[in-house]
């Protein structure tokens, strides 16, 4: 998550005088404070971190509906019956078509508005970075509910405004049409976080020093050969941190896709996130709480090894950091 | 910190107020400055303009909702916010929300400053692991452990109740907030303790009189972040309230109202109205906070 996170665990670990000449037992006895004060977080770590991410593979191997305790141990069968469910293969496809898509847009819109605002001598920047930042802080799902007024066929706003300039002769149904549904909610959603991807951009800006801009502003630089020269290269290690933390994000958009569509229409925006939720809560059939962990463990691996390349990305950032740091 | 933070930078340079601002522009920068605002400020009116179209709407009528796009309601309906309100539960569940919210940030302060004060300012045999075990939580994938959680929530006795929501919303490893902590209580100097336990203060006085007072920003960062995750929780409170419509937070109960009254297009914007407003309010007061809190992801 944090370029410097493994850098400043780094300096924790090596603070302070290593402590000698004594037993094990005696420097846990004088250190007791030290497990007490960290104790209540570990247990809410336990918890909710640790304890899930075992736990849901032992569900993945049951057959089990959740009211009942009647648990039967089944191996791999709802491995099998998942790779034969059609739906899972769509919803599976549907996650990562809209982080194909999305990620990029928003990654891209976001640097060049954190350029534009990152102008110390543009004094209006705060103002319009907080505009931008907005969305960020409200709630996913009445976003969600908000704009499928938004969006309503029905002289919902968006419809009215597209009437009026006579962009379209005819109301569309954004959220009702499957051609439509998923990219509508993928436009939300980049409107909803852009913001953070731009905080993300302006935290990682502030590595360049601004007496490079006027150094090359007095060479005569012109404002775009600064960025491509100077701005871009030093940035590009943050590039792979943020793309990688918003290809994350956009795999949790459950709050915006089932307050906007619910999946649907005919499961045209069924999202993993959703199909996991329908199969393990959803009002219609019996609960399947061990067959939708399966779901979530298949996609979860998915998601790990995203993540593990995040890992390698941040390794790689905080080199290069550590580079531009000594010379 | 290596960074300066963004607040910061934004002031740092230049003079500040709007006047001498203009005049220290050369003709180019002047122009450069105008060009910019006249393209940011239509798209920052749209992009906050879904906003102000559901402030508008939960002041008009339906029908003057489905008549025009104009912002102004001609007849404004404070009764769609008392309708909201009592009938359709708003107020019950602005209550729930509420607790679980300033449960869950409680909760939440409390164990991570703690454990960051220790990680900050003590040496101990197993720090190393409990970092490396921490740092693992980075790369767990999250939002997919909703059915265990469901079920730990459930075996505690806790489900169907505010406590098991407040408790499920306070959960996690909380490692930004933790390193936060650490690095802020580890550049501390080290005669703050010394003096104190001269005068007779115990480990944990030392802690909850003398140092926490001190981190006060980060205690800020922490409360905002999880006022955010909290305020706006959607899947966990939906899943562990699902027999119990009474104890839904805002977030579910508008949900739910939309399900049953699809029609009544001004109270459901009065609705979320309500459920947005505190939110937004705290953000604007405080957004340096919201910055910072969010900026900790990249450069903690």
């Amino acid at each position: 998550m944090a370029t410097g996170s493994a850098q400043r665990a780094d300096t924790l670990m090596s603070q302070g005088p290593p402590a000698s000449g004594k037993t094990l037992w005696q420097r846990v006895w004088a250190a007791r404070w030290s497990y007490l004060f960290m104790l209540p977080n570990l247990i809410l770590a336990a918890m909710f971190t640790f304890y899930p991410t075992v736990m849901s593979w032992y569900f993945s191997f049951l057959d089990w509906s959740g009211f009942t305790s009647d648990k039967e141990w089944i191996g791999l069968e709802n491995f099998r019956e998942i790779i034969n469910d059609s739906y899972f293969w769509d919803a599976y496809q549907r996650s990562f078509l809209f982080m194909i898509v999305a990620v990029p847009i928003q990654v891209v819109l976001a640097l060049v508005v954190a350029l534009v605002l990152n102008d110390s001598s543009y004094k209006l920047g705060p103002f319009f970075r907080t505009v931008f930042f907005l969305p960020v802080v409200t709630s996913s799902a009445i976003i969600g509910i908000v704009m499928s007024f938004v969006f309503s066929p029905f002289n919902g706003p968006a419809n009215k405004i597209l009437l009026d300039t006579s962009l379209i002769d005819r109301p569309v149904d954004f959220l009702g049409d499957p051609d439509t549904a998923l990219w509508t909610i993928a436009g939300v959603w980049i409107w909803k976080w852009f913001g953070i991807t731009m905080i993300y951009w302006l935290a990682a800006l502030q590595v360049v020093p601004r007496d490079l801009y006027e150094a090359a502003r007095i060479d005569g630089a012109g404002r775009l050969a600064l960025h491509k020269d100077i701005t871009l290269p030093m940035v590009f290690p943050f590039a792979i941190v943020i793309v990688l933390i918003t290809i994350v994000g956009s795999l949790n958009v459950f709050g915006l896709v089932q307050t906007m569509t619910g999946g649907g229409p005919f499961f045209a925006s069924e999202v993993m996130e959703v199909y996991i939720y329908r199969n393990a809560f959803g009002e219609s059939g019996i609960p399947r709480l061990g067959y939708a962990s399966a779901a979530a463990l298949f996609f979860g691996i998915t998601v790990l090894g995203l993540s593990l390349l995040q890992g390698w990305g941040l390794k790689k950032a905080n080199d290069a950091r550590s580079q531009m740091k000594q010379s | 910190m290596a960074f300066r933070t963004i607040s910061q930078s934004a002031q740092a340079h230049g003079p500040t107020d709007a006047k001498s601002w203009w005049k220290s522009l050369t003709g180019k920068g002047r122009l450069r400055a105008v060009i910019t605002t006249a393209i940011l400020l239509p798209i920052g009116f749209g992009w906050i303009y879904p906003f102000l179209w559901m402030v508008s709407a939960g002041f008009k009528t339906t029908d003057e909702i489905f008549s025009g796009l104009g912002l102004w309601p001609s007849d404004p309906q404070p009764r769609n916010f008392t309708r909201a309100w009592t009938d359709a539960r708003i107020g019950e569940y602005f209550l729930n929300t509420v607790i679980v919210t300033v449960g869950s940030m409680l909760i939440v302060l409390v164990t991570v400053s703690m454990m960051g004060y220790v990680l900050g300012r003590y040496q101990f045999p197993g720090k190393k692991a409990v970092i490396v075990a921490f740092a693992v939580t980075v790369f767990l994938p999250e939002g997919y452990t909703i059915i265990p959680i469901f079920e730990l929530v459930n075996r505690l006795g806790l489900a169907n109740s505010l406590a098991g929501v407040t408790l499920a919303l306070a959960g996690g490893a909380h490692v930004v907030m933790v390193l936060l902590f650490a690095g802020y209580f580890a550049q501390l100097p080290k005669e703050l303790e010394e003096a104190a336990v001269v005068d007779g203060a115990g480990f944990f006085r030392v802690f909850w009189e003398i140092m926490l007072p001190l981190a006060k920003p980060i205690v800020a960062t922490t409360i905002i972040l999880q006022f955010m995750h909290s305020w706006n929780a959607f899947l966990v409170p939906l899943v562990l309230t699902l027999s119990r419509p009474d104890l839904r937070t805002l977030a579910v109960g508008i949900y739910a109202f939309r399900g049953e009254y699809f029609t009544d297009w001004s109270g459901m914007a009065a609705a979320a109205t309500i459920s947005l407003a505190p939110i937004v309010i705290v953000f604007l007061f405080l957004q340096r906070y919201f910055v910072e809190g969010v900026a900790g992801a990249v450069k903690t």
